[in-house]
């Protein structure tokens, strides 16, 4: 109840900020939805979304891939957690967009630099948390597995991983988040095609509303997929901790 | 221990440069760039910029700081407002707010207004649920102790909550900074007529090396020392929190 009254105050306000600021700039709520429903029937905005979509799940799968990889890694030895996990939280702390030049420099234009640019978003978090997630384990599973004599691989994907299920959860939503925002940014600086692009476009034409339109399309997909992660994750929670 | 991480790094990729490995024109060799990084600062006409952009970072900050505190003290009161509030915040951010920057350049102009409004945005959200965080964890006899010693609400606040809550208020402070910073960089860079970020962007464009690694070393030390800088004040009043 209290979250469907804050929604319609929000839109309340948008509907009075758009009323008061002059029709052409602040588009009103209704009309940017209306856009948004015609950008859905035209094949464009589809071509955009793809391209979008493609360098999104590209990046997102490569940082998995790599940051839990290195967040094994990392957890299952301490002392190189000690040494590096500094380093990389000061690399997310970098303005990233700034290396952005550099990523062109290597990657050249195209496809490549977008999901270069996303992974250099999303890696850092996904090991950190990872390897936090690792180092904050019962003891108890390890010696377990050492009584058990397991293998490395063995170990890693019968106990550490199935243990860690909520934070490995948690770190691909952040992660997804991270590594949508690196492709659009990429796309905003220097792309021929993509959702960003698309606004940088349509911001030349002066058309706020489809700026405003490709905005909401945008917090609608990030929140799904934030919703739908982070309602996984909550359930896996609860059922580790029920007895 | 990292600084030694770090001088091996930079060691091997500068062997690698000097070696032939990595072509200059996809990335030149550590000490070129501190060569171009003296270069650049030594003109005069960057400092401007450099003010620029600071001038917005610390203004940036100053704003989301100040109102993300007092957005979180009103939640922290208004259980409703909370209730109806929290859902978004979880969401906050997975949506990439970047993406609302053309909009508001279009409404506010090509300015500082929109680049301070974006990372205001960006940095606010952080310092509110830092804020929250802190009142929520504040403990009971706190406020039975001040009770006791017959506080007035104002003396309650200042003299008994305020001082508890600081560790949380900080590490908000820290990553609001953190936000201000990308947030400024980012949006001159994407799309502005100055600043440190506008000025790597023209250089890029206009295959100014020189200015364009320059700058990207200096917004790297600068963001890595203050990073540090920030995450040692954290670490020292997290500690005192534990005694």
């Amino acid at each position: 109840m209290p979250p469907i009254v804050v929604l319609l105050a929000a839109l309340a306000l948008w509907q009075a900020v758009h009323m008061t600021s002059g029709s052409a700039d602040v588009p009103a709520p209704a009309l940017t939805v209306l856009r948004l429903w015609q950008m859905l029937g035209a094949s464009r905005f589809w071509s955009d979304v793809g391209a979008s979509c493609l360098a999104f799940i590209a990046a997102l799968l490569i940082s998995l891939a790599a940051g839990i990889g290195a967040g094994i890694v990392l957890g299952l030895h301490q002392p190189s957690e000690a040494a590096v996990a500094p380093l990389l939280s000061n690399f997310y702390a970098i303005p990233k967009v700034t290396l952005y030049p550099i990523v062109l420099g290597i990657f050249g234009l195209g496809m490549a630099p977008k999901v270069a640019f996303g992974v250099m978003h999303a890696l850092v978090p996904i090991t950190l948390l990872t390897a936090r997630a690792i180092a904050q384990l019962r003891p108890v599973y390890l010696r377990a597995a050492k009584v058990m004599r397991l293998n490395l691989a063995t170990t890693v994907r019968t106990i550490v991983l199935p243990a860690i299920l909520p934070e490995l959860l948690g770190a691909i939503r952040i992660g997804a988040s991270l590594s949508l925002l690196g492709v659009l940014i990429g796309e905003m600086f220097a792309a021929k095609q993509g959702l960003g692009f698309a606004a940088m476009r349509a911001m030349g034409l002066g058309d706020t509303t489809a700026i405003a339109a490709i905005g909401l399309f945008l917090v609608l997909f990030a929140v799904a997929i934030n919703t739908a992660l982070l309602t996984i994750e909550r359930k896996t929670r609860r059922g580790i901790t029920a007895p | 221990m990292h600084f030694l991480l770090v001088a091996i790094l930079i060691a091997v990729l500068q062997g690698l440069c000097v070696a032939g490995f990595i072509a200059p024109s996809t990335l030149p060799a550590p000490s070129q760039m501190l060569v171009d990084l003296y270069r650049v600062l030594g003109t005069a006409d960057i400092w401007p910029s450099i003010a620029l952009s600071f001038g917005d970072i610390l203004l940036s900050a100053a704003l989301a700081i100040v109102g993300g505190f007092c957005a979180g003290v009103l939640l922290h009161r208004a259980p409703f407002l909370r209730r109806g509030v929290e859902p978004f915040l979880a969401s906050y951010y997975a949506v990439p707010t970047f993406i609302f920057y053309p909009v508001l350049v279009v409404l506010l102009g090509a300015g500082r207004a929109p680049i301070i409004a974006i990372s205001v945005a960006l940095a606010i959200v952080a310092m509110m649920s830092a804020t929250l965080t802190g009142l929520d964890r504040l403990p009971p006899v706190l406020r039975k102790t001040a009770r006791i010693l017959r506080l007035s609400p104002l003396q309650t606040a200042l003299r008994v909550q305020l001082p508890a809550i600081t560790p949380d208020l900080f590490t908000g402070m820290k990553l609001a900074f953190s936000y201000a910073f990308i947030g400024v960089i980012a949006s001159e860079f994407i799309l502005s007529g100055n600043g440190i970020g506008y000025a790597i962007a023209y250089a890029y464009n206009n295959f100014d090396n020189t200015t364009m690694y320059g700058l990207i070393v200096f917004i790297v030390i600068v963001a890595s020392a203050v990073n540090a800088a920030l995450d040692a004040l954290d670490r020292r009043l997290q500690s005192r929190r534990q005694r």
